[in-house]
């Protein structure tokens, strides 16, 4: 809890940071666009919109990344600096189907 | 279905090592069957409204509601631990002195009680949150397959709560003189590692720096997804590819935590 004043004093740093956007879509349970090419050594706010109306995760564990979107709803996502790499991602309940990966160059 | 009892046995994993821990450390306490089973009721109904409203929180604070809810809840969790840790090193003497006639104070411990409660509730509330929204997936798409993913999310809810009853038993087995060092470590790690989880959402939502990422990767070696990945994770708050602002924060409350039980086991003149 000693880190809730700092949050305080950081979130307008949050919200007036200006990132680099982009947007991924899950319909059907597949990621859209599955392979998403981003500069490396940037700060990357990725935008992730659900047009399932079942609830989804986005998860990555070499980007060390979860979140929940609920149906029909998009998230933001923080991600970076990433090195150049390939870095992949999945959606945690619909593992199956719901694959992709983030190049970073 | 094998798919989905390895997704809820994850989730429910983390909850039920939880409540191991936390009811081997409360073993003595009268009553306290009550206080847990409250607190797994309550955790149960809140994860269900969380779910419920996993479109509000998440559009709260410009996006980054999710992140934010889960570092508060993480935070009550810890500072519950660190004061569960610290209350009973200064009754640590007197637990270990007469550890068959536990102390009245204990006997009597209904606050000591309801702050575990809380744990247990906040334990539950956050992993079974996630496991109400992928199974409500699954029976709201319908296909089909509905009853054998139903059939494996019981599965898996079984396999997490044999091994928290087997960490609880295997607990208790421990003589009573190094029961409640045991237990305070144990309760000490859980608290760090979720105070690192915690980092991990603000690092999430851009509002604190990531200062390394990672700083180490030892996914090859022992992946998260792994049996013994997950358990760690669960126990000491093990990360395969952890941020360094997860370490400074594990450091900070491994630390912290342990000055206090130490300020509090100081011999007290009367």
């Amino acid at each position: 809890m000693k880190s809730l004043p700092l949050i305080a004093l950081l979130l307008p740093v949050a919200v007036f940071a200006a990132d680099a956007d982009y947007t991924l879509v899950i319909k059907d349970h597949h990621f859209q666009p599955a392979e998403l090419t981003v500069p490396a050594g940037k700060k990357i706010k990725l935008q992730v919109e659900n047009r399932d109306p079942s609830p989804e995760e986005f998860e990555s564990h070499p980007l060390n990344r979860e979140k929940v979107i609920a149906g029909n709803s998009r998230i933001t996502i923080y991600i970076g600096p990433l090195d150049a790499g390939r870095y992949p991602f999945f959606g945690d309940f619909n593992q199956a189907t719901a694959q992709g990966v983030i190049v970073a160059k | 279905m094998f798919g989905t009892a390895v997704i809820v046995f994850r989730e429910v994993l983390e909850a039920a090592i939880i409540i191991g821990i936390v009811a081997a450390a409360t073993h003595d306490v009268p009553g306290r069957k009550r206080w847990l089973a409250a607190g797994l009721l309550a955790g149960l109904v809140g994860s269900a409204v969380v779910a419920a409203s996993t479109d509000a929180i998440g559009a709260f604070a410009s996006g980054i509601g999710q992140e934010l809810f889960n570092a508060i809840v993480l935070g009550i969790a810890v500072s519950m631990l660190a004061w569960h840790n610290i209350w009973m090193s200064s009754h640590g003497a007197e637990l270990a002195a007469n550890a068959r006639h536990v102390g009245r104070e204990i006997r009597e411990g209904r606050s000591e009680c309801s702050i575990l409660l809380i744990v247990v509730g906040l334990a539950v509330l956050r992993e079974g949150s996630e496991t109400v929204l992928f199974l409500y997936g699954i029976a709201a798409s319908g296909n089909g397959g509905t009853t054998p993913m139903l059939a494996g999310g019981l599965i898996g809810l079984l396999g997490g709560i044999i091994v928290g009853y087997a960490i609880y038993a295997g607990l208790l087995r421990i003589p009573m003189r190094w029961f409640f060092a045991a237990t305070g470590a144990l309760v000490l790690l859980l608290a760090a590692g979720m105070a690192s989880q915690a980092a991990r959402f603000l690092i999430q939502a851009d509002i604190l720096p990531s200062l390394a990422s990672p700083l180490w990767d030892t996914s090859a070696i022992l992946p998260e997804q792994s049996v013994p990945g997950m358990l760690l994770h669960s126990l000491i708050g093990y990360d395969a590819q952890p941020a360094g602002m997860q370490l400074v924060f594990y450091v900070v409350v491994l630390t912290a935590i342990a000055a206090g039980m130490q300020w509090a086991k100081r011999p007290r003149k009367i």
